[in-house]
């Protein structure tokens, strides 16, 4: 049983030991989805892109470090903050893009847009427009696994908001008393809307609530990408070798609005430039690049080539026909 | 005869289970008392002796978390698994409304046809016993509203195992409605494999003079009445649905086009039930072929009171139904 205090030092928390075209990969694709989300307003102004999107910017770390703990055919369920998630887990850009655009070549053929990208060829299995909704389908992914003997592990992404929804405790119980390969990765962004989790949540240290169901649990740095990638690793390893489910709340901000209207009124600019001195990107540049992992050269070729793949993207989904609307009527059933 | 026996409602959905069980490895068993209770499963006996049989991996007794049964359900139907949910009453659907309306229903639809969904809800309908409010609804209209989903409901036995048999193999996710005072009638049941595809209704009773539409225990009265009234020379067409999702729509238009006047009886409550869908599109297809307005038979707007001399005014009787087609030709014939 992994508990509280051991778990962060069973791995390695120093760059060395690690794979360095790990660690940078794991900066390329932060920057992927720092650069995806930051087009959500430019393409939102320009008319684009329609309903709600929710950016994950300054959560970059939480997601990628999530992922990379994970096999390609382990499963994921996300929120309806979800681009990040897919980019983590190897989702395209291209055809993320066309689906934020509602274009026929989006992920989900445009008929899901932001609250609901997926891709199942890599295990994402949905952004959901439900909060909670996807802790449900990973724990019934997992005891697929578990029934099939496949090894896989579901990670289940929820934020600190849907720690008082009842299908955590449902669920819950049943990945513990069935001792599913689960991973419950709460990412406390300190935000529901403009609720924090002192307005609405009666206990402050979460992984307390999954220990009330028999689930161990710890809390890490949200924003450091190798201590979200340790914690994870441990949790998944355990999971995977039929140690049961593990919670881990990764503390980090959420830099931008709920979505792209939100006014902010509820925040002080001094807290989001508190915030902003634990960037999880320009942070990690930095590590990297005072360790000699990464030139400084280096740094700024892969934030303009992980620009360029978003921008090719964009240009990607404009050039995408919308929908034939006959297809409104297909995939409806199997 | 050898492959024919006369068994039970609940009987024929155990070997419906048994026989899907057999024959493929993913389909599995989760709910509420289905592995011991009562001797062996389920508390109307549908799953009696599977868990000794397959094992309790697979036929899995769960928490009593409606919402997370289901949502497990869906999770593993989408990851490669054909789950069997039992929710022991039709009154927890509510409870478990949330994934199955906007995860089993959208799943496919809202990811672009990326999902496939291939489970089956179990649970029930219909009063009649003294359960009282919180168990005894028929909630199906509930279910035939959003789109995504499929629903069953059979009348017989023999229905029971044909439609349960295509519902489990079915890539989409089916609800399937059973009800409670069937479950110990008994049929003539073939022990061959057998399916009964959705979106097929059956002419139960043919008849040239008024179309009834009911199923499950109003099915059951509405032939009491046709036999009655065949005696006076009124004869009734009586079509079970068998489903409402798919709805054989086909099948009563082109009775009423031959009778001329339509029926429909349900034990659910009137207000916005599937009698006034079932209305309306025959009156789209049909409505120069009416002699009369379509009359309801159904259940009445209130909660289902417990006392049998309560119970029995909210639920359609045979009488309801007598003197509903007896004003029917009054007026109009």
């Amino acid at each position: 049983m992994v508990n509280k205090n051991d778990s962060a030092r069973t791995r390695n928390n120093q760059l060395k030991g690690h794979e360095p075209t790990l660690l940078v990969e794991m900066l390329r694709r932060m920057m992927l989805i720092r650069a995806f989300d930051s087009q959500l307003p430019i393409l939102s102004t320009q008319g684009l892109i329609r309903g709600s999107s929710h950016a994950c910017i300054g959560q970059e770390a939480t997601a990628v470090g999530a992922c990379f703990a994970l096999q390609p055919s382990d499963y994921v369920t996300s929120t309806h903050r979800g681009h990040g998630h897919t980019i983590a887990k190897g989702g395209n850009v291209r055809f993320m893009m066309a689906e934020l655009l509602g274009r026929a070549d989006g992920c989900c053929r445009g008929k899901g847009g932001s609250m609901h990208i997926a891709d199942f060829s890599i295990g994402m299995l949905g952004a959901n427009g439900i909060v909670g909704g996807g802790i449900g389908i990973a724990t019934g992914a997992a005891l697929s696994s578990a029934i099939r003997g496949s090894k896989q592990v579901a990670l289940c992404f929820f934020g600190e908001g849907a720690i008082n929804q009842g299908i955590l405790l449902e669920c819950g119980n049943m990945a513990a008393l069935w001792k599913l390969p689960m991973v419950l990765l709460c990412e406390n962004n300190q935000f529901s809307m403009s609720t924090r989790p002192d307005d609405v949540t009666s206990i402050q240290d979460l992984p307390r609530r999954a220990s009330g169901l028999g689930i161990p649990g710890l809390k890490v740095d949200g924003t450091d990408v190798l201590a979200v990638f340790n914690a994870v690793s441990d949790a998944v390893e355990r999971a995977r070798n039929g140690g049961g489910p593990f919670f881990i709340e990764a503390v980090c901000y959420r830099f931008e609005g709920h979505f792209l209207a939100d006014d902010l009124k509820y925040r002080s600019k001094d807290e989001l430039a508190a915030w902003h001195l634990k960037d999880p990107i320009p942070n990690w540049r930095d590590r990297l690049v005072k360790s000699g992992i990464l030139t400084e050269q280096d740094a700024i070729r892969i934030a303009r080539e992980t620009e360029d793949a978003v921008n090719h993207a964009v240009e990607f989904a404009k050039q995408s026909p919308l929908p034939n609307p006959a297809t409104a009527w297909e995939d409806l059933y199997a | 005869m050898p492959d024919e026996r006369l068994i039970t409602y609940s009987a024929a959905l155990n070997e419906a289970l048994r026989e899907e069980m057999a024959r493929d490895s993913t389909v599995f068993l989760l709910g509420e008392e289905i592995g011991v209770w009562g001797g062996g499963g389920g508390v109307f006996g549908v799953t009696r002796g599977l868990a000794k049989e397959f094992g309790r991996e697979r036929v899995r007794d769960t928490p009593i978390s409606e919402e997370g049964i289901v949502a497990v359900a869906i999770g593993a139907a989408a990851t490669g698994m054909r789950p069997v949910v039992e929710l022991m009453y039709g009154d927890f659907l509510p409870l478990a409304m949330e994934p199955l309306v906007n995860q089993a229903a959208k799943l496919r639809y809202m990811f672009g046809g990326q999902a496939r969904v291939p489970m089956v809800l179990r649970s029930n309908v219909g009063a009649g016993g003294g359960k009282a409010a919180q168990h005894s609804q028929s909630l199906e209209t509930w279910i035939m509203h959003v789109p995504g989903l499929k629903l069953a409901m059979p009348s017989t036995p023999y229905d029971a195992k044909g439609l349960l048999k295509t519902a489990i193999r079915d890539d989409n996710p089916v609800v399937f409605l059973e009800h409670k005072l069937l479950y110990f009638t008994k049929e003539v049941v073939p022990t061959e494999d057998y399916t009964i595809p959705l979106g097929v209704a059956s002419i139960r009773r043919p008849g040239k003079d008024i179309t009834v539409v009911a199923m499950q225990a109003m099915l059951h009265k509405a032939l009491a009445v046709a036999t009655k009234l065949a005696e006076e020379g009124i004869e009734l067409e009586v079509i079970d649905p068998r489903t409402l999702v798919p709805l054989d729509i086909d099948t009563i238009v082109e009775s009423v086009r031959r009778t001329n006047r339509l029926v429909i009886c349900h034990e659910a409550v009137e207000r916005a039930g599937w009698a006034g869908e079932i209305a309306m599109q025959v009156i789209e297809r049909a409505f120069d072929f009416l002699d009369a307005p379509i009359v309801r038979v159904c259940g009445k707007n209130v909660p289902m009171p417990y006392s049998a001399s309560l119970e029995n005014v909210v639920i359609p009787t045979e009488e309801d139904l007598i003197s509903a087609i007896r004003q029917l030709i009054a007026t109009w014939c």
